[in-house]
């Protein structure tokens, strides 16, 4: 997926993030703002959260997929234009952590989006709750695989 | 015909897409400082609009199964065509650009109202719930902002002063005869109806700009971004410059009319720039310091005291204040 034009160039210039709460504790959301607060300020890196997926170009996935949950992660998934990324926010969207298991999962999220499409790029963030200097790092990291 | 090539050049290059576009993406930027510095953060670097731009022209076109293709596609280039036009008189009367009047007041009002009819039809053709309630609620919003506005810019067109002993009117809808008016009797905001017109005017540009607290068609936080809810790629593009655009057009309108456009003298142009980034300034900070108000309220707002004080200002004109 590494592109060297100029919109690939532009596109590790302006990551725009939208952020799917996947029913997890609401912990990681928490971080996810933090990023955007005054200490971390991730505009400085032109990162912004976006009120629709249409205009994403990545995805914040927190918390286990729940059986309710899985049709409009992969609905909100596949609304997402080309190119698309996700970041998974937190142990229980990586690998579902203390919900492994449970009967009211559907699995973890990329599980859950490799169903409708198996070649997305995903990056890992594990942590209960990832701290925001974690979770910059994954951005980081992914756009250099975009 | 044989001036066909002159107003190409202003369309296209100076004062139209080119420099407009720069201009845009130069205020867009300034914008999001401002909000930055307003919020304490230091914010993105100058060159942040261009790639956001950069990144939506690489972008996939989504087109939603339920929308109306052509006009979902078309709007977003109506909309900038518009925005560009309308900047394009604006400039060239500002900046005193030979070629004489290319359009008067009532061609840059209109022209400013098709970027806002766009965005209604985007919305209304993308299909989507929620553009639909975005398209609503902005249907509202001009119908709001308009009146006041044209009886704002009027302010300027009913101006008349005593000057040596004449009464000087400026009974003129032609941009540059304004301009013209103010050079002989002085700026039209230094009068009281001036100062009220101006306030006026600049709420409207606020809520024809789309920002807090006039934002209701596109709240990311309730509808997602209404009207631009199904938008991607190239056309979301065109309405991001479309709006950076506009961001530069309308404080520059504003100065044109109201504070004189760029002076004869020597340091007009930077006077004018100064003016054009005080207004802008406080256009951000007001956006800043302010939650979004219902869209019933907004109306209730701009026909109620805001036409209220255009209407006064309209009447002191009118008696020479």
């Amino acid at each position: 997926m590494a592109s060297a034009s100029i919109f690939g160039r532009a596109l590790r210039r302006s990551p725009w993030v939208f952020h799917v709460g996947t029913s997890g504790c609401n912990n990681c959301d928490i971080e996810i703002a933090d990023c955007l607060t005054p200490r971390f300020d991730v505009e400085r890196f032109g990162i912004r959260l976006v009120g629709s997926p249409r205009h994403a170009d990545v995805m914040l996935i927190s918390g286990p997929v729940s059986t309710a949950c899985r049709t409009a992660l992969q609905q909100a998934w596949l609304e997402m234009p080309r190119p698309r990324a996700a970041v998974m926010v937190g142990v229980c969207a990586c690998s579902m952590g203390g919900y492994r298991d449970a009967y009211s999962v559907a699995g973890p999220a990329d599980v859950v989006i490799r169903e409708v499409d198996p070649d997305a790029t995903f990056v890992y963030v594990p942590g209960c709750p990832p701290k925001p200097e974690t979770i910059i790092a994954g951005l980081v990291k992914l756009l250099g695989e975009m | 015909m044989e001036r066909l090539g002159e107003w190409l050049f202003f369309y296209l290059v100076f004062p139209g897409a080119a420099f407009a576009v720069a201009a845009g993406l130069a205020m867009s930027w300034l914008d999001r400082k401002v909000t930055a510095l307003v919020q304490w953060r230091r914010g993105p670097g100058a060159s942040q609009p261009f790639w956001d731009v950069v990144k939506l022209l690489g972008k996939e076109v989504v087109v939603p199964a339920q929308a109306w293709t052509a006009g979902f596609l078309a709007l977003p280039f109506v909309a900038l065509a518009a925005a560009t036009l309308a900047a394009t008189l604006t400039w060239h009367a500002a900046l005193r650009l030979p070629g004489g009047t290319l359009g008067d007041l009532i061609v840059v009002v209109y022209l400013l109202a098709i970027p806002s009819l766009a965005l209604i039809l985007g919305g209304a053709a993308s299909g989507n719930p929620l553009g639909a309630v975005g398209s609503s609620r902005d249907m509202k919003l001009v119908l709001g902002y308009e009146l006041p506005l044209v009886i704002a810019l009027l302010v300027a067109v009913f101006q008349h002063r005593m000057v040596g002993g004449q009464d000087v009117t400026a009974a003129t809808l032609s941009l540059a005869g304004i301009v013209g008016f103010q050079d002989v009797a002085g700026a039209v905001l230094y009068r009281p109806s001036g100062v009220l017109a101006l306030l006026v005017a600049l709420l409207c540009c606020h809520a024809k700009l789309g920002f807090v607290p006039f934002d209701q068609a596109e709240a990311d936080t309730e509808i997602a971004e209404g009207v631009l809810v199904e938008y991607s790629g190239p056309p979301l593009a065109m309405f991001k410059l479309t709006q950076a655009v506009l961001l530069a057009t309308l404080p520059a309108l504003l100065v044109t009319v109201f504070w004189g456009g760029v002076g004869a003298t020597t340091g007009g142009l930077a006077a004018f720039a100064g003016k054009v980034l005080l207004l802008l300034v406080l256009i951000v900070l007001v956006k800043n310091t302010n939650p979004r108000v219902r869209i019933d309220q907004a109306l209730r707002f701009f026909w109620g005291p805001v036409t209220g004080t255009a209407l006064v200002a309209l009447l002191l004109a009118g008696v020479g204040w």
